[in-house]
């Protein structure tokens, strides 16, 4: 498994977006469930909140550390992921698949043009992307 | 502190090859986590066996006549009546009854003691006992010198054992809790003592420097079959929180006393100490506030935060984790002596969130075996 896939897009807050339409799923990088170590504690935001690109919508925990998960994307928030909430460990286990955070239906389509694409996120956490990556 | 100035253990290398997580801790380089990460080590030390570089730990020996003696008269707990090949656990305590730190002495020979320090704590500890003790009873600090390996869990003793040469093998397996031997392991001068700092049986080995990398070596490789993993400082964190062993810096310093701290049992008052008559005070008095356990209900408590109750600060939590055996989120905090009943419900304010809690009955975790 690619530790940074090609078909998302990253925040370097260490978020990734996975664009369907006008609907986009969240969650954490393998990059950053590493840094963190085994999580043990997740508060996403309920169905029908609203989060700001940009702004703390959630907190994971791990043993030794909170770290705030920030919304990648602006939008209201269609679905969380219970499954992380009831299994936190699932974010460590498949950060890309069944750790999923939250589907978020996108108020800007326009905020997805800064994200890094997955060459920039290699380069952004010291990654060496292989191709010529600069 | 520069990363430069760090101190390194005799095992520094064992673990870079092992691929830890190293992070600085008073003042040395250490062994946050291995790959396996906390969850498993923690895991791994409560069903068979793990394995930890103590080596930061600080060691203080006094020999001569009047070791014993001048010993019994700085730390809390009885080390008159310690007898050859015993430990105990006790506090150096400064006049005014609070705590200097929480030390181990183990009584090696007639004249011959040692007391393992914490490692944030030694010259603070050193400058304590050097200006109190007989000009007859020198300090020798053997910190540097000493390198400390300790081996937890249930499958712990077998794995030392299974190293050690026919007599020494019956040594260890007759060793009660708290006792102390010298001993061979894997070939290594060692001395051995049934003690810890995990809530499991165990022992915590005691080489030259030099014998610590085989020692170690020889550990890993007879207890890989058992289940034995190296375990870094995050999981030893969990491990003694589960078991209510309190930890110097966290849960208890010069600004808390061993009644608040529940600690009021290592204290013989019958005797004179440093600290003493202070202590002996407060206990009529009774303390004012008290180290209690919680139960968190969302979200976990940290060093620092606040106990509220009717949104109204009453106390600090000292420690807090998720603990992994108890499966809860546990921590231990200081409140005043009035809301310290088991079954008490007050809250814990985490990320300005007033998060319920409730006092509960300690350890979390109490080994079956």
């Amino acid at each position: 498994m690619s530790t940074v896939p090609e078909e998302l897009r990253y925040s370097k807050e260490h978020e990734w977006v996975r664009v369907d339409g006008d609907v986009a799923v969240v969650g954490i990088t393998h990059f950053a469930q590493e840094q963190l170590g085994d999580v043990v504690y997740a508060e996403l935001p309920e169905k029908g909140a609203t989060v700001r690109q940009h702004a703390s919508m959630g907190v994971v925990e791990s043993v030794k550390a909170a770290s705030d998960v920030y919304a990648p994307v602006s939008g209201e928030v269609l679905e969380r992921n219970i499954k992380v909430i009831e299994r936190p460990e699932l974010v460590n286990q498949d950060p890309y698949g069944d750790g999923w955070m939250v589907r978020v239906r996108l108020a800007d389509r326009g905020e997805l043009q800064p994200l890094l694409s997955p060459a920039a996120y290699r380069a952004h956490i010291g990654e060496n992307a292989g191709t010529g990556g600069d | 502190m520069s990363e430069a100035a760090l101190l390194r253990t005799p095992l520094h290398a064992e673990h870079v090859a092992l691929g830890a997580k190293l992070v600085p801790f008073a003042g040395w380089e250490m062994p946050i986590q291995y790959p396996a990460g906390i969850l498993a080590e923690h895991r791994a030390t409560r069903a068979a066996a793990g394995l930890f570089d103590l080596s930061h730990m600080g060691e203080l020996r006094f020999r001569g006549d009047g070791a014993l003696a001048a010993l019994d008269r700085l730390v809390s707990s009885d080390i008159a009546g310690l007898a050859v090949g015993r430990a105990r656990y006790g506090l150096l305590a400064n006049e005014r009854g609070t705590i200097v730190d929480d030390v181990i002495v183990y009584r090696l020979a007639a004249d011959d003691l040692l007391m393992v320090v914490n490692a944030s704590n030694v010259a603070k500890d050193r400058a304590h006992l050097a200006s109190r003790l007989p000009a007859a009873v020198p300090l020798a600090d053997e910190s540097l010198a000493t390198a400390l390996v300790a081996v937890q869990g249930p499958r712990a003793a077998g794995i030392v054992a299974g190293l050690a040469e026919d007599g020494s093998a019956a040594m260890l397996a007759a060793l009660p809790s708290f006792g102390v031997a010298r001993v061979r392991v894997a070939g290594i001068e060692v001395v051995a003592a049934r003690t810890g700092y995990t809530g499991e049986d165990g022992f915590e080995l005691f080489a030259a420097a030099a014998g610590a990398p085989p020692l170690w070596r020889a550990l890993l490789a007879a207890g890989g079959s058992a289940g034995l993993v190296p375990v870094g400082l995050g999981a030893r964190d969990t491990l003694r929180l589960e078991a209510r062993l309190a930890l110097y810096g966290n849960d208890i310093d010069e600004t808390t006393t061993p009644l608040e701290a529940g600690l009021g049992w290592t204290c013989k008052l019958d005797k004179d100490f440093c600290g003493r008559d202070a202590i002996a005070r407060e206990k009529v008095s009774g303390p004012a506030r008290r180290l209690v356990g919680l139960v968190v209900e969302g979200g976990i408590a940290r060093h620092g935060h606040a106990v509220t109750d009717g949104g109204v600060e009453v106390g600090r939590v000292t420690s807090g984790t998720y603990g992994p055996t108890v499966g809860a989120n546990i921590a231990l905090a200081y409140v005043p002596a009035a809301r310290a009943a088991i079954g008490t419900a007050l809250a814990v304010r985490i990320r300005e969130r007033d998060v319920p809690a409730r006092v509960v009955r300690t350890p979390w975790y109490r080994r079956t075996a």
